[in-house]
């Protein structure tokens, strides 16, 4: 049966830790690290600013972040390809059918998912907590700091379901990125690729590879939430 | 000169005021306890005073420095203070970090901050817990992370919410001595919010009434509990017996005061024909089978209407040609057989009844 050659197949290629499959699931893991990384350099302060700070439309700027959740990764390649072709507003950069690019698309992708979480993380820290805080002396960056850590399983539930998202989108990496052999192609391109090639073996080894990824990081979530 | 001073302050909520006109100064060393009910502003007052909340109107000084309304000298002068509040909220961290952190934020060294920590903890008897988060403790001791926390920063004032309330009375009995102990060695500054009055009573050296948001009287504790100004204060303050009367003679500061056709003996200076309230402390009469000579001005004939058993000590209602309700001990109940109907003499010092004026009511 082709499914059963093709897994025994991919069993192989991750034993023998095949050079091109290792290759892909480490340029997946790096391009969504770095989103991920990069995206909650600017979500955890930005969304801690929205939290402590009241201000016209705040409701309405949560509303918008939380609908952005469920945004189609094709629109987010779209708009990305938009901005970096070479007739682009971005398009001097020539970066687009590169990794920043796709790491660039996938920042704008988590992002939102990541800004509400972080808020609700923050809501989830009580009032009292804050006014404790500040009675013992704490300055506003201080007692941001101490909130973020009051709140830091749910932060980090938040970081990790951002990656989580990153690493499993294919719309964007495939329109910003390419799947350029050795270049742009990471696990869920692959997938697409071999797949409608027939390579069932690659595309089921690589698919195994995310499923062991989905798999550890459900486990650290469910962790984190038993604290 | 005072440390605190609070001047025409007012506070309002939306359309409802929670606070309004307080005047308080309160003294380097003093401790000072805001005793009223639930609700009348007590807590307001003292997040005002810790900078947390910007009052509707008036000021506030601070070492003779009047506090802006905004800016960076309010962190300033509030790490000066600590504030404990009512409900204790420790953070999700070891009880060393939940220690710690206020010294962190002021910048001290880190071998400064262990030196230090270390021997709080073990001056509120948590030497032991130092590795364990805090959240896992119960709420005496959680009482007692706070109190190291706030005491560890060594604040020129300490502000307590209602330091004892919800805790059992072993924790309740530590917590004030701690307080007293702290507000003795290190002279610090403190003010005080309790509904407990014995509590406001035994630690403070100066107490204010706070009713509805309203600062009706301060002054030492037997001035609040011997010479309440008003009405509302003697109520708050355990006067059962209010009576109205009126002066009917006045010699040299004895009064002859009529109750409802019966003549009672009082200190005061108001003059004859004044309106008066009468208030005596129900544990300043006493009780006793027969009439006895004695250099107590007053004593009345009465019959018991009801007796109320509360622990070692018993209510006992009396009509004496007015209603007096007395405390006496359960031992003293059980001696004089204290029964409804039964006749009793019912005795009180001259120097025992405290007059305030009556106000015609608007």
């Amino acid at each position: 049966m082709e499914i059963w050659d093709g897994l025994t197949k991919a069993i192989e290629l991750l034993i023998s830790l095949d050079p091109e499959v290792m290759e892909i699931a480490g340029r997946s893991l790096r391009i969504s690290g770095a989103a991920c990384l990069l995206a909650s350099l600017i979500c955890l302060p930005l969304g801690s600013l929205i939290h402590f700070h009241q201000f016209r439309g705040k409701r309405a700027l949560i509303s918008t972040t939380q609908t952005l959740f469920a945004m189609p990764t094709v629109l987010v390649g779209l708009f990305v390809l938009v901005l970096f072709s070479r007739a682009g507003p971005l398009g001097e950069f020539g970066i687009l059918f590169t990794p920043p690019v796709m790491v660039v698309g996938q920042i704008l992708l988590i992002s939102p998912l990541l800004l509400g979480f972080t808020i609700s993380a923050l809501s989830g820290v009580r009032r009292e907590i804050v006014d404790t805080a500040t009675s013992l002396g704490a300055s506003g960056f201080q007692t941001v700091w101490l909130v973020l850590r009051e709140a830091r399983y749910a932060v980090l539930a938040a970081v990790i379901m951002g990656f989580a998202r990153a690493i499993s989108e294919v719309g964007c990496a495939l329109m910003v990125g390419g799947n350029i052999k050795g270049a742009t192609r990471v696990i869920t391109t692959a997938i697409s690729l071999e797949a409608s090639k027939g390579e069932l073996a690659l595309a089921i080894a690589l698919g195994i590879i995310l499923l062991f990824l989905a798999l550890i990081i459900n486990i650290v979530l469910n962790r984190l939430q038993q604290r | 000169m005072s440390l605190i001073e609070v001047t025409g302050l007012n506070h309002r909520y939306g359309e409802q005021a929670i606070l309004e006109d307080i005047n308080l100064s309160v003294d380097r060393g003093e401790v000072f306890a805001l005793i009223g009910p639930t609700g009348a502003g007590k807590t307001t007052l003292l997040r005002i005073i810790d900078l947390l909340e910007v009052p509707s109107a008036g000021e506030i000084y601070f070492d003779g420095k009047c506090i802006p309304r905004s800016g960076k000298q309010r962190l300033a002068i509030r790490r000066r203070m600590s504030f404990i509040h009512q409900k204790p909220q420790v953070f999700n961290l070891s009880v060393y970090d939940n220690v710690a952190c206020g010294l962190g934020w002021r910048g001290e060294e880190k071998n400064r901050i262990a030196g230090k920590v270390d021997h709080i903890l073990e001056m509120v008897g948590l030497e032991d817990y130092k590795n364990r988060n805090a959240r896992t403790l119960s709420g005496g001791e959680a009482q007692r992370v706070a109190l190291a926390r706030s005491l560890v920063l060594e604040p020129e004032v300490l502000l307590l919410d209602e330091p004892t309330a919800n805790l059992d009375p072993v924790s309740t009995a530590k917590i004030e001595q701690l307080i007293s102990y702290v507000a003795r060695q290190r002279n610090t500054t403190m003010i005080m919010a309790t509904h407990d009055m014995s509590q406001g009573q035994q630690l403070a050296d100066r107490i204010g009434v706070l009713l509805d948001g309203r600062l009706v009287q301060t002054g030492n504790a037997t001035d609040i509990f011997r010479s309440p100004q008003n009405e509302e204060v003697a109520h708050f303050v355990g006067m059962e017996n209010i009576i109205e009367g009126v002066i009917t003679a006045n010699n040299e500061g004895i009064a002859t005061v009529n109750i409802s056709g019966n003549a009672i003996q009082a200190v005061s200076n108001y003059p004859m024909g004044k309106e008066v309230y009468a208030c005596i402390r129900p544990e300043d009469i006493t009780l006793a089978p027969i009439f006895h000579r004695s250099s107590a001005r007053n004593s009345f004939q009465a019959e018991v209407t009801q007796v109320t058993y509360l622990g070692p000590l018993s209510r006992v209602e009396i009509n004496c040609g007015f209603p007096l309700v007395v405390l006496v001990t359960k031992i003293s109940a059980e001696e004089l057989n204290l029964q409804v109907g039964r006749e009793v003499y019912a005795t009180f010092k001259a120097t025992g009844v405290h007059i305030m004026g009556r106000e015609i009511s608007q």
